[in-house]
């Protein structure tokens, strides 16, 4: 009993301390989850723009090599651009730029520091994070970590052009944008670390009453374990940035071999290092990594596709295992990426071995969720279209995915396009679709107003379309055998000239799913000032956070919420209501 | 007062500083061995493997009395446990993968 | 605002952890994959190089062996800093917590005379492999030694008015700063060996 006055007398004493806070404490520094929440999608949805814009410019390169580019050619300037023609070099900066901020500025910050910050403390039923200020930090490493890797581009040699995966000796001897790069993950991967110590000991810790693990929701779990991925698996990167950082600025030879010759001249540096050191330390993150892209949008594809069937989820608890058994694989399998570096065979047959079972419990988790269908009320309200699209689209992803972990058929297929129709599969119409979802779902929870229907449809049908035109001809243009970074997208090959084509029918699909999003920024914006307003629980759902009033105040709750049942109990027989939400006490 | 110690703090703090002394002590003449060891010059692997050895020690007693891991909650085990299973593996597979190219002396 | 964040300071009941210990014990678990990437390399360069130089070669073992002995004090006097919060015994805290970051200072003056003395001989990271992994892995760990020092500072200085308003509070803190004290010292315990006797 002592614990609950003393909350209520300190969230008394604070509330009218709260009403103190300025405008900077209030919204630039604030330490609420929601807040911080919002910050963090904004912010990471403006990169996932920006990010998507240098692809646009890219793609016409590959549509269109050895033309100028109208425009926004001349608006690049010359050093860039020279008469509208894209420099290789160029082209390098926008390919490593566009991965690295689609993976780090944008899809896990949105995923992870927006999702995750927003929904899972209303879900669990506690006030705030466990780490208010630390969670305030974590976003401004984050958004300083952005600006760094938006300056390199202004930089002389301009921003990092050595893949998002910068491979030593080519990433140690590039310009000086490569160390911005590398100083811009050293604060994201900070942000990282902040942020998944404050959800896993939020999940542990304030867990509201009668909330078992058992009976948290899927996107909690999704979170935890994602959270987990962050905080083991990007320690290695930062070693590595650090080791990259002394080889660049210090001279030590980490990743450069001896005898390295550069431009016809042999480099002046100590030698005796290992580029497989680099690959190794970025991979042991960067699997991880994919995995953290994934997970958050399986959570709330699971959440949108239980409230619009209006059943349980099929499957819980085997979803929950092949999570955490997925998460613990996901650790022992990133030497798949290096089939082609020369390992020896035991290796190699090892790290296969690991990356096959690892395709189990994706299975698993996207078998319960497909099932989970059957047998429901489906409505196909706006998240639901993108959260069923999402299925097929990670179905596709997944399954592409399969020959490039065998190590045979990725002799093959290794660097080619292919595996960029695979792992965009995944992440693009796979991910960005759960997030999607999640967008049309919790905006009236956090707004008090619905994104219109209408619109919502419309940026649906033509994202799903034009998607997979951009994808699937990528997938054939990899078995092709054209490979992936090429500034002419394969122009100057014999063996692509059968496929070019394809490299304009991506860029128109490119392009017009720009044009789709365009409802969907207008939407947004509208709706929060104009859009229908709800109650606290429009979508007639289960789980904690639909309780708070929408949008929730500080502190979330007016009384503190107790859990009394599972996450998914829809359509309970008996009830003659179609759902128990989880915090109604259960009728005697 | 976390829950690793009982109600009566001061008689659980007394036992916890004299531990402390005690592993002070304990490090103090394995550290003497470490460097010991060093003066007998054993062939590369022997060392390698001794020094571990004692460093291993000389971590565990810091961990388990130091940072009061002996009686530390379950959960916090769990987690480090964890941590252990997937050091490991960075540890050495990075080097597993090349070692068929490379002499070992 | 930290009052309103329940397990702040008492523990919960069924993980009987606040939260700050189970948030300080996460985050050491990432340390050690960081420091655990660069013992991986090491690994790595070192199995991978047609030879590789013993420590004494470059490296002052009595030296290093001083500062191994100073860690091992500071770690020792760290316990008795908390030990003495929990006796309710503040002043005998400012006297150990004291002692332990003037150790930490004396571990730095230590290491400023190593790399001086290196500088002197030629002996820079970008020298070879050897030189380059003992610089980074030694000053990483430096940075720590510091990052340590400013905490337990902290706690020692404007951090512990927090002593007079919630005691208990303060106390866990400060035994949460200790085990990132801990931790330094534990890394050092596998550094020394591995760079200077092998």
């Amino acid at each position: 009993m002592g614990l609950e006055t003393t909350v209520a007398h300190h969230g008394a004493a604070h509330d009218a301390h709260h009403a103190e806070l300025g405008f900077w404490r209030k919204y630039v520094f604030s330490t609420d989850h929601k807040t911080i929440g919002i910050w963090y999608a904004i912010t990471g949805l403006l990169f996932l723009l920006f990010g998507f814009g240098l692809m646009m410019l890219m793609r016409f390169q590959l549509a269109y090599p050895g033309q100028a580019l109208p425009i926004i050619g001349a608006l690049l300037g010359e050093a860039r651009m020279p008469g509208g023609l894209m420099l290789p070099e160029f082209y390098n900066e926008l390919g490593a730029m566009h991965g690295t901020i689609m993976v780090f500025l944008g899809v896990v910050p949105l995923a992870v520091g927006g999702f995750g910050n927003f929904v899972l403390p209303l879900q669990i039923g506690a006030p705030d994070m466990a780490f208010p200020r630390i969670n305030m930090a974590s976003y401004w490493s984050y958004f300083v970590g952005g600006c760094v890797m938006l300056a390199s581009f202004f930089v002389p040699g301009g921003a990092a052009q050595s893949g998002w995966t910068s491979y030593a000796p080519l990433s140690v001897i590039a310009g000086s944008g490569q160390t911005w790069w590398l100083i811009g993950m050293v604060f994201l991967i900070t942000s990282s670390l902040l942020g998944s110590i404050n959800f896993i000991v939020t999940t542990i810790q304030l867990r509201a009453p009668g909330l078992s693990f058992w009976r948290l929701p899927f996107f909690v779990w999704s979170q935890f374990v994602t959270s987990f991925l962050l905080l083991l698996a990007f320690p290695p990167l930062e070693g590595a940035a650090v080791l990259q950082l002394m080889d660049r600025l210090a001279k030590t030879s980490f990743f450069l071999p001896s005898g390295l010759v550069v431009s016809g001249q042999v480099l002046e540096v100590s030698g005796g290092g290992n580029p497989l050191l680099w690959q190794h330390l970025f991979w042991f993150l960067a699997h991880p990594e994919v995995y953290v892209l994934i997970l958050p949008a399986m959570g709330i594809v699971a959440e949108v596709i239980a409230n619009n069937t209006r059943k349980p989820l099929w499957g819980y608890r085997s979803m929950v295992y092949s999570l955490i058994f997925l998460g613990f694989m996901s650790f022992i399998v990133w030497a798949h990426h290096m089939f082609m570096t020369g390992m020896g065979t035991t290796m190699a047959a090892f790290f296969q071995t690991t990356t096959m079972i690892i395709s189990i419990p994706s299975v698993v988790i996207l078998s319960a969720l497909i099932i989970s269908l059957y047998g429901g009320s489906i409505r196909f309200t706006t998240p639901m279209l993108f959260a069923l699209a999402f299925l097929p689209m990670f179905g596709i992803g997944g399954l592409t995915g399969l020959p490039l972990g065998l190590t045979a058929a990725d002799i093959h297929l290794h660097d080619t396009y292919y595996v960029i129709g695979h792992f965009h599969y995944v992440v693009a119409p796979g991910t960005i679709f759960g997030l999607f979802a999640g967008i049309y779902y919790w905006f009236p929870k956090a707004t008090g107003r619905m994104l219109n229907e209408t619109l919502g449809k419309l940026h649906f049908f033509g994202s799903f379309v034009f998607m997979n035109v951009i994808f699937t001809p990528m997938l054939l243009m990899g078995l092709a055998g054209v490979s992936r970074r090429l500034y002419d997208g394969g122009a100057s090959y014999s063996h692509a000239q059968g496929v070019l084509q394809w490299n304009v029918v991506s860029s128109w699909g490119a392009w017009s799913l720009a044009l789709f999003q365009i409802p969907f920024i207008f939407n947004f914006f509208w709706s929060m000032f104009r859009g229908r307003k709800v109650d606290q629980n429009p979508w007639h759902a289960t789980t904690l956070e639909w309780a708070a009033p929408s949008p929730p105040p500080h502190g979330n709750f007016e009384t503190p919420p107790a859990a009394h049942r599972g996450p998914y109990e829809y359509s309970v027989p008996g009830v003659s209501r179609d759902y128990s939400p989880q915090w109604e006490a259960v009728k005697a | 007062m976390s829950a690793s110690h009982d109600p009566d703090g001061h008689a659980d703090v007394d036992r916890h500083v004299r531990a402390a002394y005690f592993v002070f002590g304990s490090l103090l003449v394995l550290t003497g061995f470490t460097v010991a060891v060093y003066f007998l010059h054993l062939p590369t692997r022997a060392a390698i493997a001794l020094a571990l050895l004692i460093a291993t020690v000389k971590g565990s007693l810091v961990a388990a009395w130091f940072m009061h891991l002996v009686s530390e909650r379950k959960l916090i085990y769990w987690m480090l446990g964890l941590t252990a299973v997937l050091f490991l593996p960075l540890l050495l597979l990075p080097t597993l993968t090349v070692l068929d190219r490379v002499v070992l002396r | 605002m930290s009052m309103e964040i329940p397990y702040t300071v008492e523990v919960r009941p069924d993980t009987g952890l606040t939260n700050g210990k189970l948030g300080i014990w996460l985050f050491l678990a990432s340390e050690v994959m960081l420091f655990g990437a660069l013992f991986a390399s090491y690994v790595m360069l070192r199995v991978g190089a047609p030879e590789w130089p013993r420590g004494s070669t470059y490296l002052n073992i009595p030296l290093a062996t001083l500062n191994t002995v100073i860690l091992i004090s500071s770690s020792v006097t760290m316990v008795l800093a908390w030990a003495s919060l929990v006796k309710r015994d503040f002043p005998r805290f400012r006297l150990f917590m004291g002692i332990t970051i003037l150790c930490g200072l004396g571990f730095l003056v230590v290491k400023y005379f190593e790399y001086t003395a290196k500088f002197h001989h030629g002996y820079f990271p970008a020298t070879n492999t050897f030189l380059a992994i003992y610089f980074t892995l030694t000053g990483l760990h430096g940075l720590h030694v510091i990052g340590g020092m400013a905490l337990n500072g902290y706690l020692w200085g404007p951090g512990s008015a927090m002593w007079k308003t919630n005691p208990t509070h303060f106390t866990n803190r400060v035994e949460n700063a200790g085990l990132f004290w801990h931790l330094v010292d534990l890394v050092w315990i596998f550094l020394f060996p591995v760079l200077y006797l092998l």
